[in-house]
C-alpha cells in the first residue's frame, strides 16, 4: 500500500494528462493554465515554507562539530568540519550542498555475534550525488526551450553531456544516470529492510513522479521525436506571458509537462523542501564560535534561580562551622 | 541493581527489521530498559508543572485532563522558538544514513531506536496536527493521532536517547535527534512525566548546588579525605580553598568528581596540578556542579541551574572560570551558557597565569577547559613529567559525545595523554573523534533500574575497547567526562572486565613530578606503582621530552 498507492497515483496522473490532450483536446488547459497555476503555487508555497522557517528563532549556537575546534594556536583546527569563521561556514555549506559531505562520511555497521564491524558505505552518497547532479544538468539543459537566443553555456553543457556520441539524437549521459540513480534509490527502499521499515508513501511518491518525468522525457527525445520547434514556441509563449495555444503537439509531452507541474506543486508541501532546508540547518550553518562571540537568543527571558543569599540562608550555620566565609558576617 | 541477563542472551539479536512499517509495530515496555517515574516532590521543589503520582510500569499514568492540548500547544510553541525543531520536522527524507549510527540501535536491535524512527515518532504527530496533507490524508502520508500509547512510546524512546548527536554528524541535513529528544522531553515535562533519576538531581542541584546533594560541610569533608590520600601519595599537604573572594580563577567541576571513585582521583589530579603551580584559584560549594541535569528536563530548567556559575564568579570577584572534565557541562558552556546567562562582562579574557597564553577562543564566555589549560602548560614545558609512572597502563581514549560533537575538543586531551603516558592506542577510527560512540548512559540515563539499557547502549563502545585490548593489551580507558567515569566501570565490568576507567588529570597527576624529592611508590588510588622501588634513582632522568628544564622555562 505504501508503494502501490503512490505508484498508481502517478500512473493515473499521467493517464489524465494523456487522455485529456489526446482525446479531449485540452491542450490549452494542460499547456498553459496548469503550468501557470503550478508555477504560482510553487512560488507561493515555497515562500510560505521558507518564511515560516525564517520566522522561527535560532536561540542557541548548536553547531554539530565534526573536527578539531579552534583553540590553542599550535593545535590544527578542522576549518571546514568545525568552522569558527564565516568563511569556514560558507566552505562547509558548499561542501555539504555540492558534494554531500556528511553523506560521504557514511559507514555501515554490522554485527557478527559479539563483534561490530564498520565498513565503508559510499553507495547512498554516490546514488544521491548522481541523481542530484544529473537532475541539475537536465534542468539547465531545458533552459534551451525558455531562452532566445540560447546562451552559449547551454550548448557547452549539452556537448559535454553527449560526449559519448552514441545514437541519433545523441544520447545524453544524464538521461541514463538519472534513471539509474532513481531506480537505485527506489530499490534500496524496497530491498534494504531498515530503509523499507522507515519508508512512507510520501517517500515513494516523489521517486515515481521523478521517474515518470525522466522516462517520458526520454521517450520524447529518443522515441516519438517531439517537434522541438513547436515545443519551444509554447515554452517561449509561457515565459513571455503571451501564451500560444499548443497545436499539434504530442500528448506525451503533456504527460511530461503535467508530471513536472505536479512535482513543483507538491514540492513545497513535502520532504522535497530538504533542498532549501539544508541552508537553514543550525547544526551546519553556524560557526562554532560561541565561546568567542556571544550568541544572542531573541526570546531569552529571566528565570527564577536559587540565589547564593538563599543558599547561605539554608546552609549558613553549617558553613560557619566548617569555616567557610559568609556574606552575612 | 538487579542481576543482569547473560551476555549470550544480551547478544541474541539481529540488526534487522520486520518487513512492516514502523507504524504497524506496537511498542512494549521492557523491564530494564526504562527508568522510574519522577516523584512529585522533586518536581515541586523547582516548580515544574503537573507533578503527580504515577508509575512508568503501570497502564494508567494519571495524565492531567487536557494533556493532549498541552502537548500540541507545547509543540507549536517550540516550533516558533526553535528553528531546529520546525526544520527537523520538515526536511527528513528518510534516507536511512543515520539508521545504524545510534549506539542504542546497535546495542538493542530495536528498529525504533534508529534515529530516523525516533524522530518519526514525533513527526507523525506533527504531520497529523500541523500539516494540511496529514490532516486530510492521515496514515496514508505517515500521520497518526496523538494517543496515550503514542505519548508512552515517546517517553520510552526519548529516554532511550542520550542526545549524543552521532546521527547528526552523518545526516546530510544535519538533523540532530538530540534536538528532537530535547523537545520531546520538554513536552513530556509539561505533563510531569520526567524520570526520577533526572528530577532528583535537578532538585538537589537547585537547592544544594550539585546533583548528588552534597551539602557544604560534606564537600569539605570529602575533599579533606582526598587531600589525606594525596598526602600519603606525595608527602605534601594541599589545602584547596572554597568560596574565597578575590581569587583569580574559579574552578568548577562536575560534582561526581567530589563524590565517588574514579571521579575523585580526577579531582585529586586537578588539585595537585593547580596547587603545584601555585595558581590563585578557589572552588565554590554553591556553584559545586558543572553538569546540568536541567538540560535533560527543559531549556528553562537548564538555564536556572547554570546561572550559578556566572553568579558565583561575579560574587567572588574572580577573573575567569576554569572548568573540569565533564561532557554535557562543556556542551552547555560552549553552546548555551553565554547565551543564557551572559554576557559575563564582569570577568576578564582568560590568561594562563603560568604561560601567559591568552585563551582567545574563550574571549566571551571566559571559561577554559582544563585540558586546554594543561595542554598549554605541557606545550610550554611548564610541567616536569615522568610518564613511566603510568607505564603499567596501556591507555586508550574515549571522546565523550559532547566535547567531540558540540565542541571539537579532540587534540588537547590526546596531547596530554601522549605526554603523560608511554602506551597510548586509539580505538578504531569509526568509533572515535566526531564518530565517537556514546557510553550509553548520558543525558540522565545512568540510573540503576535501566541497567540493561545502559549495558546495551554502551556495547558498541565496549566492543571497541575490547578490540584494542585484544590487539594492544589496552587496560585503561581514559576520558574527560564525569558520566563516563560514573558509568564505564559497570559497563567495563560487564563487557571488558579488568579495564580501568580514569580521568585524564588522574594520569597527569600520576606523572607530575612535584620536586626532586617526589619519589612515589603509590599512584593516586593508593596502589603500589609497579617498579617504583627500582627506579627511585632513575627518576630524575626520565622526565620525558622537554621536561628537564621545565621548572626553569
Amino acid at each position: 500500500m505504501r508503494i502501490l498507492a503512490p505508484f498508481l497515483l502517478v500512473v493515473a496522473l499521467a493517464l489524465i494528462a494523456w487522455a485529456s490532450t489526446a482525446f479531449l483536446h485540452l491542450g490549452t488547459l494542460f499547456g498553459v493554465i496548469v503550468p501557470y497555476a503550478a508555477f504560482a503555487l510553487f512560488v507561493v508555497g515555497f515562500a510560505i515554507r521558507v518564511m515560516r522557517w525564517g520566522a522561527s528563532a535560532v536561540p542557541f549556537c548548536i553547531t554539530t562539530t565534526c573536527g578539531q575546534q579552534k583553540s590553542l594556536p599550535w593545535v590544527r583546527q578542522a576549518k571546514l568540519d568545525n568552522p569558527s569563521s564565516y568563511a569556514g561556514v560558507v566552505g562547509r555549506m558548499l561542501l555539504e550542498v555540492l558534494f554531500f559531505r556528511s553523506l560521504f562520511r557514511n559507514s555501515k555497521a554490522e554485527k557478527r555475534d559479539d563483534r561490530f564491524g564498520y565498513g565503508s558505505a559510499k553507495w547512498l552518497w554516490l546514488g544521491a550525488l548522481a541523481f542530484h547532479w544529473s537532475m541539475l544538468i537536465i534542468v539547465v539543459r531545458h533552459f534551451r526551450l525558455f531562452l532566445d537566443p540560447v546562451p552559449e553555456f547551454i550548448g557547452v553543457i549539452e556537448g559535454a553531456d553527449s560526449v559519448l556520441q552514441i545514437g541519433i539524437p545523441l544520447l545524453y549521459l544524464t538521461d541514463v544516470v538519472i534513471v539509474g540513480a532513481l531506480t537505485f534509490l527506489f530499490l534500496r527502499r524496497v530491498v534494504l529492510p531498515r530503509i523499507r521499515f522507515v519508508s512512507l508513501s510520501i517517500d515513494y511518491f516523489p521517486l515515481f513522479l521523478l521517474l515518470g518525468i525522466a522516462l517520458s522525457g526520454i521517450a520524447l527525445r529518443y522515441g516519438v521525436r517531439v517537434d522541438v520547434t513547436g515545443v519551444k514556441e509554447v515554452a517561449m509563449g509561457l515565459v513571455s506571458f503571451s501564451p500560444v495555444a499548443p497545436e499539434g503537439i504530442e500528448p506525451l509531452l503533456f504527460v511530461h509537462l503535467f508530471l513536472v507541474c505536479v512535482l513543483i506543486v507538491y514540492f513545497p508541501w513535502g520532504k522535497l523542501m530538504h533542498a532549501p532546508g539544508v541552508f537553514f540547518s543550525p547544526t551546519r550553518n553556524l560557526a562554532n564560535n560561541s565561546r568567542m562571540v556571544r550568541h544572542v537568543n531573541p526570546w531569552n527571558y529571566d528565570v527564577k534561580v536559587h540565589t547564593y543569599a538563599e543558599y547561605e540562608q539554608d546552609f549558613g550555620e553549617k558553613m560557619r562551622k566548617v569555616g567557610l566565609p559568609l556574606d552575612s558576617e | 541493581m538487579a542481576k543482569q541477563p547473560s551476555k549470550e542472551s544480551m547478544l541474541d539479536y539481529e540488526l534487522g527489521c520486520t518487513p512492516d512499517s514502523w507504524m504497524d509495530t506496537p511498542t512494549e515496555f521492557r523491564e530494564g530498559m526504562y527508568c522510574h517515574a519522577a516523584k512529585p516532590k522533586n518536581l515541586e521543589v523547582v516548580g515544574l508543572p503537573n507533578a503527580h503520582e504515577w508509575s512508568s510500569s503501570e497502564e494508567d499514568w494519571n495524565l492531567p485532563a487536557h494533556w493532549k492540548e498541552i502537548v500540541l500547544e507545547g509543540m507549536k510553541e517550540r516550533m516558533d522558538k526553535y528553528r531546529s525543531f520546525r526544520l527537523f520536522m520538515d526536511v527528513c527524507v528518510r534516507c536511512g544514513a543515520c539508521a545504524d549510527k545510534c549506539h542504542f540501535y546497535l546495542g538493542t536491535g530495536d528498529p525504533k531506536n534508529m534515529p530516523v524512527v525516533r524522530a518519526e515518532l514525533m513527526r507523525s504527530v506533527y504531520r497529523r496536527y500541523f500539516t494540511t496533507s496529514g490532516k486530510v490524508l492521515g496514515p496514508l502520508v505517515g500521520a497518526r493521532d496523538l494517543t496515550e500509547d503514542v505519548l508512552k512510546e515517546w517517553w520510552y524512546y526519548f529516554f532511550q536517547c542520550t542526545e549524543c548527536r552521532r546521527c547528526s554528524a552523518f545526516c546530510p541535513y544535519g538533523i540532530d535527534q538530540a534536538e528532537i529528544t530535547i523537545m520531546g522531553r520538554e513536552i513530556l515535562n509539561l505533563l510531569g512525566l520526567n524520570t526520577d533519576w533526572i528530577a532528583g538531581p535537578v532538585a538537589n542541584c537547585y537547592m544544594k548546588g550539585n546533583h548528588v546533594g552534597l551539602e557544604p560541610q560534606t564537600i569539605l569533608g570529602n575533599v579533606e579525605f582526598m587531600m589525606d590520600d594525596l598526602e600519603d601519595v606525595t608527602g605534601r599537604r594541599f589545602e584547596p580553598t572554597f568560596n574565597r573572594k578575590g581569587a583569580e580563577i574559579l574552578l568548577v567541576v562536575p560534582s561526581g568528581d567530589l563524590y565517588a571513585e574514579p571521579g575523585t582521583f580526577t579531582f585529586m589530579g586537578y588539585i595537585m596540578l593547580l596547587e603545584h603551580l601555585g595558581i590563585d584559584y578557589t572552588l565554590s560549594t554553591y556553584a559545586s556542579e558543572g553538569g546540568n541535569f536541567g538540560f535533560f528536563t527543559s531549556n528553562e530548567m537548564a538555564k536556572r541551574l547554570n546561572a550559578k556559575m556566572y553568579a558565583e564568579a561575579e560574587r567572588l570577584g574572580v577573573k575567569w572560570i576554569l572548568g573540569g572534565e565533564c561532557g554535557h557541562m562543556w556542551r552547555l558552556v560552549n553552546q548555551y551558557m553565554d547565551t543564557w546567562n551572559g554576557p559575563a562582562d564582569f570577568l576578564e579574557q582568560p590568561v594562563s597565569p603560568v604561560t601567559g597564553t591568552v585563551f582567545s577562543n574563550a574571549a566571551s564566555t571566559k571559561m577554559v577547559h582544563i585540558t586546554e589549560f594543561t595542554a598549554d602548560l605541557i606545550y610550554h614545558d611548564k610541567l616536569k613529567l615522568d610518564p613511566s609512572r603510568n607505564d603499567h597502563l596501556v591507555v586508550t581514549y574515549h571522546d565523550s559525545c559532547n566535547t567531540a560533537r558540540a565542541m571539537g575538543l579532540l587534540e588537547e586531551p590526546r596531547f596530554i595523554i601522549k605526554n603523560v603516558c608511554n602506551n597510548f592506542y586509539e580505538m578504531p577510527e569509526e568509533t572515535i573523534r566526531e564518530k565517537t560512540l556514546c557510553c550509553g548512559s548520558g543525558s540522565g540515563l545512568n540510573a540503576g533500574e535501566n541497567m540493561e539499557l545502559r549495558l546495551r547502549g554502551g556495547l558498541p563502545r565496549a566492543e571497541a575497547v575490547r578490540t584494542v585490548r585484544d590487539a594492544y593489551g589496552v587496560n585503561t580507558l581514559a576520558n574527560i567526562c564525569a558520566l563516563d567515569r560514573a558509568s564505564f566501570p559497570a559497563l567495563m565490568d560487564y563487557w571488558v572486565p579488568g579495564t580501568r576507567v580514569t580521568g585524564v588529570h588522574e594520569l597527569v597527576a600520576n606523572a607530575l613530578v612535584l620536586g626532586d624529592d617526589d619519589h612515589r611508590t603509590l599512584d593516586l588510588r593508593l596502589e603500589e606503582l609497579p617498579g617504583a622501588h627500582a627506579d627511585v634513582a632513575a627518576d630524575a632522568g626520565v622526565g620525558g621530552a622537554g621536561s628537564e628544564e621545565a621548572n626553569h622555562g
